[in-house]
């Protein structure tokens, strides 16, 4: 697969597009976590939802 | 289970767990087989192997004012029928839809560089898409300015419509004025101008990143469902340790 003389605006374009892509898995993903660790400690230090369930449950 | 139990928070969170993996796993597929025959697509016969931005910069820039439709119909929500879950989905989005509106123009400027001489021109098509982005991060910094999340909700439903005016001139741009941005060649009256060695993997794509934004924005709503129980049990918390 030969790219020609403009190979390098070709891979910078996909290069970006695939950067860009993992940041916002990886910002979703650590902020998954960052919730989830958050309601552990509230859960830890004693408090409850309303409806009793508990506030880690999905 | 019906469409109305998704307004409660917590069943719209079991069935996330439940597709979220399989919504993944098929972007992850759509995605790979559509960069394989973006790859082995022929090159254009007046731009060379340079046509081969098209596949990414296109399906982001259709994401990119698809996001802003769907934060629109969510803005609805919001205003006219109070759905829980409608600002949830609208802050959700605004992150992801900045993303592809930034890839948009970037993939765009690599593509224009080599092509017209130039990263960067003025025209109509090219302006009223920077304006798309430069609302994105307006919505971004209304989100964060406003404590409260229905007040932030309203705000930026408002804002949400308002900017909505902008899709038609970003889709029509091209016929209603004289770009250097070249007219639809997909989307268009009298069908597409393509060649299907073009065309269906940018079709592939298209699905693909679409699923992406899907698998994304569910993620990113699961995660907003979790950082209000969070902020309920801190202010539950609070006032606890206050009286």
């Amino acid at each position: 697969m030969a790219l020609g003389p403009h190979a390098s605006f070709i891979v910078t374009s996909y290069a970006t597009v695939a950067a860009v892509v993992v940041l916002l898995i990886a910002w979703i993903a650590i902020d998954y976590r960052r919730q989830k660790e958050r309601l552990r400690e509230l859960e830890a230090s004693g408090v409850t939802r309303r409806s009793g369930r508990q506030a880690t449950d999905i | 289970m019906t469409l109305i139990d998704l307004a409660n928070p917590t069943k719209f969170l079991s069935l996330t767990a439940r597709v979220l993996p399989w919504l993944a796993g098929a972007t992850a597929i759509l995605l790979l087989i559509g960069f394989y025959q973006a790859a082995m697509a022929p090159d254009d016969y007046q731009q060379g192997a340079t046509a081969k931005i098209m596949f990414v910069h296109v399906p982001n820039a259709w994401l990119a004012m698809f996001v802003w439709g769907v934060m629109s119909i969510a803005a609805l929500g919001t205003l006219v029928w109070r759905h829980p879950l409608a600002d949830v989905a609208a802050k959700a989005a605004v992150p992801i839809g900045a993303a592809f509106t930034f890839l948009a123009l970037v993939t765009g400027s690599l593509w224009g560089r080599p092509m017209w001489g130039t990263y960067w021109e003025w025209d109509a098509r090219m302006t009223s898409v920077l304006i798309l982005f430069l609302m994105y991060l307006g919505l971004m910094a209304l989100w964060r300015a406003v404590d409260d999340p229905s007040r932030a909700a309203r705000a930026a439903a408002v804002l949400t419509l308002v900017g909505a005016i902008n899709l038609p001139i970003i889709k029509f741009s091209v016929d209603w004025w004289n770009t250097l941005h070249q007219p639809a060649a997909v989307l268009r009256m009298g069908g597409t101008s393509l060649d299907k060695a073009f065309l269906i993997p940018l079709l592939v794509m298209a699905v693909g990143f679409s699923l992406l934004f899907v698998t994304l924005h569910l993620a990113a709503m699961r995660n907003e469902i979790l950082r209000r129980r969070v902020r309920s049990l801190q202010m539950m918390q609070a006032s606890q340790q206050a009286a």
